[in-house]
């Protein structure tokens, strides 16, 4: 299966890497008691690691090279597994309702941390959902989405330390809040293209938390706001394993609305505007849409549900500080969308659970958690550079319109 | 207030009930311990964590507490809020009898709740926020190091009737203990008729370089830096300051009191001020708990390694004295009894922080940190 | 309003935070040049780039510190670090491109970027496993020259230093650009890929060039700010990355004389900051700064306009 030269070249491959990690890896200095440690061993695994990952990565884009060579001679459209689930009514009901079953009972089979860290995944899968529609559907590149969460959280926080408000009035203002800071970001950023788009929205979102973490007398600056209530029930009491419970299943709900809300948005004559912003500006204009309209709307929707989930948040961890709203959440709301595969909601939904859950069952790694995240991150780019799930959203959305606009 | 102690009791009551027959079954204590182990600040949780392990190996050669071996559960807060209630949930769905624990105030604070809720004491060897003995919202939170008040008492009192500065800028690194600790130092020296504050700033944690922040505190015309942060923006702000010929006193916390400042500042570091925990180094338990350490590992202790090693004593030996687990004989064990620690022989007042820890005031000479007298 | 600014402190403090600024600005432009070059190239925005200015400062430390161990004399500690920090940089620089960009020249335009952003996350916790979490001391490398003492209050030899290398290294880019066989290839890639293959070069390979010089303009980058402030650690690169980046953008993403112009204009305007108001919100003074710049010239200070087609 691997002829000499593949493998001579692997070998090359991994003497690369041991002349690349040589400073770093084999020598351990200390400048103070002037020491030097040789590691000649781990010279010896990152060269006998990287000829077997060569080898693996060889084979696979070999093949993937084959299999595509092969749907092209043979002109058949392969749909993978996933695919034909979700275009099926036959097997996607049962499967959607088997996976909701699951999702009722997960709180009855798992331990209390397990629902913990499922409610975050959850949140995460909304952020997703919003951030989508903003870089997914519309196409504009937000990198500091993570200042409408915060908005959020410390709605919550603040006009319940002051207030007194309970978490039901806030949930609706949080999110209102949120679109109206999305409208107030969405402004300037009007002409913006592309990147430099990217670079204002980071810069809202430091300046943001900036201002969180330095004007001590609106939002108590970097030591936070702590006591948060959880949202109640009806009045009733609820101990912890309830509270958080409780939180699950507000959540699931939550994020069944959102596909919902989001799926039909997606269809609605404004969704159609935002995809046709994203594939061609000046056509679109040319269409007669609204740009200023349209790009308004995307950034407040799109920031609504980070609202709505940062005043989750703020209940959920009972205390928030700024340092929750680094740009690096940013970055991984961003990845969620991506690697799940812009434009597509299940996608993103994946995206979520795989890159949230992931550091936590990572765990057993304990240093190395970090490490193989990057890792993976960068290999699930790779190996699948449209997302987890890309050509049902292309599937998903020409056909039908095209059928329609006639 | 009133039925939110009975809510609180109640909670503790039902959580108990819940919890119950996992401490019948187990025949182990267990001892979780919590804190930054990976990340920027795993410098500050890993030595926790050794304090914890040669603490239970000692006690567990002994034959344990009650009969009962004494087991480790240890998780990863990496210093973040939103983890560290993850970690206290899975700490207290493993099942977990006490805590040490978590290493940073704003982790420990959203921590909390969840350990009260299920009945748990929790004793940090690190967390100075005031707030946390202080607003009485925390009944089983209990620590081994000073709070960040009685720390700026320390550094004001030195900087201005020892030193007898008069203009004093004040800055700090706008995170939550720099900061925290920099409010209290404005605080105390506004209050005070001897001294003023000149400026008061933060600075950009990371930034490559601070020489403006440097010349402002030139032309400030103080005669005395206090800086609340940590080490590595410290040596960068000395080290620029005396770079530009500014030769005035510097005084610093705690999160400088390291050694790494001393490495990392070099020459520059000499005659710097810096308040910490009191010198601990004649007594003992203190030098045989450094030298446990030294035997096991091979290297000399990091951040709050006997701050920790003290909790994990006072919390294994409350439980001795409680002859249980249970929640209020713990704390009362903890407030009534003395035990005999590397920072110290103490208790915990009703407030849960330990009698007898304060400040001393240190200074660099020639390469080590001495005791200022 | 400059003139309520000089009044409000006098010329020498001006001109001490002239020179601060300076500084700072010459550290984000070396950086910011990595960024531009990229951008300009493939329209990328490589967020690893912070992390190659960090393995540079890292390779030098440890290189610096074996030859002093080995007892090399002073000059040949500086010269070798520095080309061992260069040659590693620009290795890693290449290898990154190869890893996780190449297969990815043809997929959407985000798959590149959240790789970058796994390729920063992986590094940073690369060094961080292999060598410390903890700060090192990085040795004065530079030394402190005597005929600077009677200015050291205000511009110090490092500030010096970083100030010059910075401009020498904007002129041999702008040479190297302008005038030789590979520049002219660059330039032919980053306006047209297709058009310059035609034309029969290597775009591979031009690419490649690029990651290259980029990352080594890094490495320098890297030992001048280790050596400047003093210690390193694993996450240097991130902080300087994200201020780069935004020197890069302000001064016209694409553009070498705007990324340098970004960071200085980026570098003086928190030093100002700092020194007239206050260094509390130096960040937020930055980046509305760019905000505000944006609005008026949509693509940077000395970036192409864009044209729109249609």
């Amino acid at each position: 299966m691997i002829s000499l030269k593949e493998s001579k070249r692997s070998a090359l491959v991994s003497l690369w890497f041991m002349f690349l990690t040589f400073p770093i890896m084999v020598i351990k200095v200390d400048a103070i008691e002037k020491t030097i440690i040789w590691r000649w061993e781990n010279m010896f695994y990152v060269g006998f690691g990287s000829f077997i990952l060569s080898i693996f990565g060889r084979i696979f884009f070999e093949r993937q090279k084959n299999r595509r060579e092969k749907q092209l001679s043979e002109k058949i459209q392969q749909h993978n597994l996933i695919q034909i689930l979700l275009r099926e009514p036959k097997y996607l009901y049962p499967l959607a309702a088997a996976f909701f079953l699951f999702a009722l009972t997960f709180p009855h089979l798992f331990s209390t941390y397990q629902i913990n860290v499922m409610t975050t995944a959850l949140m995460y899968v909304v952020l997703g959902l919003g951030l989508n529609i903003v870089v997914g559907v519309a196409g504009l590149l937000d990198l500091g989405y993570v200042a409408f969460y915060a908005v959020g959280a410390y709605s919550y926080a603040l006009l319940n330390f002051h207030f007194g408000m309970t978490f039901w009035m806030v949930l609706p203002l949080g999110a209102l809040l949120a679109a109206l800071f999305g409208v107030l970001l969405g402004f300037p950023v009007l002409r913006l293209r592309g990147d430099y788009l990217a670079i204002v929205t980071l810069a809202f979102g430091e300046i943001i938390r900036l201002v969180m973490e330095n004007w001590n007398a609106f939002s108590q600056g970097p030591s936070g706001i702590s006591n948060i209530p959880r949202p109640g029930l009806l009045g009733f009491d609820l101990t912890l394993n309830q509270a958080i419970t409780y939180l699950y299943y507000l959540m699931i709900v939550m994020v069944l609305i959102t596909i919902f809300v989001v799926n039909r948005l997606q269809n609605s004559r404004l969704g159609r505007a935002w995809i046709a912003l994203r594939e061609d500006e000046i056509a679109c204009q040319a269409m007669g849409i609204d740009k200023t309209k349209t790009k308004l709307t995307a950034f407040a929707l799109g920031a609504t549900w980070a609202g709505l989930v940062g005043v989750i948040f703020a209940a959920k961890t009972t205390f928030i500080n700024p340092a929750s709203f680094t740009f690096l959440e940013s970055a991984i709301i961003l990845a969620i969308v991506v690697l799940g595969g812009m434009g597509s909601i299940l996608g993103v939904i994946l995206g979520a659970i795989i890159l949230i859950l992931l550091p936590e069952y990572l765990r057993a790694l304990s240093d190395y958690r970090m490490l193989a995240f990057g890792a993976i991150m960068v290999s699930m780019m790779v190996f699948r550079p449209q997302g987890l799930i890309s050509n049902v959203r292309r599937h998903y959305q020409y056909r039908p319109q095209k059928g329609e606009q006639e | 207030m009133k039925t939110g102690i009975k809510q609180s009791i109640l909670a503790a009551s039902i959580s108990l009930l819940f919890t119950a027959p996992g401490l019948m079954a187990g025949d182990t204590i267990k001892l979780g311990v919590a804190g930054p182990h990976s990340g920027d600040l795993a410098s500050y949780g890993i030595p926790t964590i050794k304090a914890a392990e040669l603490v239970v190996k000692e006690v567990n050669a002994k034959g344990g507490i009650n009969g009962k071996q004494v087991e480790l559960l240890i998780e990863d807060d990496v210093c973040k809020p939103e983890i560290a209630t993850n970690t206290a949930t899975k700490l207290v769905s493993d099942g977990v009898d006490v805590v040490l624990g978590h290493i940073c105030s704003g982790a420990t604070k959203a921590a909390l709740p969840i350990y009260k809720n299920s009945g748990i004491v929790v004793v940090s060897p690190s967390a100075t926020n005031p707030g946390l003995t202080q607003s009485g919202d925390y009944p089983n939170f209990y620590r081994t190091i000073a709070s960040d008040d009685a720390q700026a008492r320390t550094e004001v009192d030195f900087a201005l009737d020892v030193l007898g500065l008069k203009k004093i800028a004040v800055i700090h690194d706008k995170g939550d203990y720099g900061k925290g600790l920099a409010e209290f130092a404005k605080t105390f020296l506004e209050n005070s008729s001897k001294g003023e504050v000149v400026m008061y700033e933060g600075v950009t944690p990371g930034a490559v370089d601070y020489s403006a922040v440097v010349q402002k505190i030139k032309r400030s015309g103080a005669d005395g830096v206090i800086f609340g942060g940590y080490h590595p923006e410290a040596s960068k702000i000395i080290t620029q300051m005396r770079k530009k010929r500014i030769k005035i006193p510097f005084i610093s916390d705690d999160g400088v009191k390291d050694d790494t400042f001393i490495k990392v500042a070099g020459k520059y570091a000499e005659g710097v001020y810096a308040s910490g925990p009191q010198d601990n180094s004649k007594n003992p338990l203190s030098s045989a708990a450094n030298a446990a350490h030294k035997a096991a590992y091979n290297a000399d202790p990091g951040a709050f390694y006997e701050n920790a090693y003290a909790a994990a004593l006072a919390l294994l030996n409350a439980i001795d004295n409680a002859g249980t687990t249970d929640y209020e004989a713990i704390r009362k064990a903890l407030r009534d009894n003395k035990t005999n620690t590397p920072v110290g022989n103490i208790n915990f007042d009703s407030k849960g922080d330990a009698v007898g820890v304060g400040f001393s005031m240190y200074q660099v000479t020639n390469g080590k940190y001495v005791e200022v007298k | 309003m400059l003139r309520v600014f000089l009044w409000s402190g006098g010329m020498e403090y001006f001109i001490e935070l002239f020179f601060s600024g300076l500084t700072r600005g010459s550290i984000y432009a070396l950086i910011a040049l990595g960024y531009t070059m990229v951008y300009g190239i493939i329209g990328l925005i490589n967020f690893a780039h912070g992390e190659i200015y960090m393995i540079g400062a890292f390779t030098s430390y440890i290189i610096a510190t074996v030859l002093s161990i080995y007892g090399f004399p002073v000059l040949a500690i500086v010269v070798l670090a520095g080309f061992a920090a260069a040659i590693w940089s620009s290795a890693y620089g290449f290898t990154i491109e190869k890893l996780a960009y190449r297969p990815l020249r043809h997929a959407p335009r985000l798959s590149p970027l959240i790789s970058a952003i796994g390729m920063s996350i992986f590094l940073q916790n690369y060094v961080l496993l292999a060598q410390t979490s903890d700060f090192l001391a990085f040795p004065e490398l530079i030394p402190d020259f005597d005929f600077m003492e009677p200015v050291a209050h205000i511009v110090g030899t490092t500030d010096l230093v970083i100030i010059l290398t910075t401009a020498a290294a904007m002129f041999g880019l702008t040479l190297l650009i302008k005038f030789t066989r590979i520049g002219k290839a660059m330039r032919a890639t980053s306006q047209d890929r297709t058009m310059a293959m035609l034309v029969g070069i290597n775009v591979d390979r031009v690419i490649s060039m690029t990651f290259i010089i980029g990352s080594a303009l890094a490495a320098i980058g890297g030992i001048l700010i280790a050596s400047h402030i003093g210690q390193i650690n694993f996450y240097i690169g991130f902080i300087a990355g994200i201020k780069a980046f935004t020197a890069a953008v302000l001064g016209g993403i694409g553009s070498i004389p705007g990324a340098v112009l970004g960071g200085f204009v980026l570098g003086l305007t928190e030093s100002f900051a700092t020194g007239y108001v206050s260094s509390d919100y130096e960040d937020v003074f930055a980046f509305g700064l760019l905000v505000l710049i944006l609005l008026f010239k949509p693509s940077g200070l000395l970036g192409r306009a864009d044209i729109q087609k249609v």
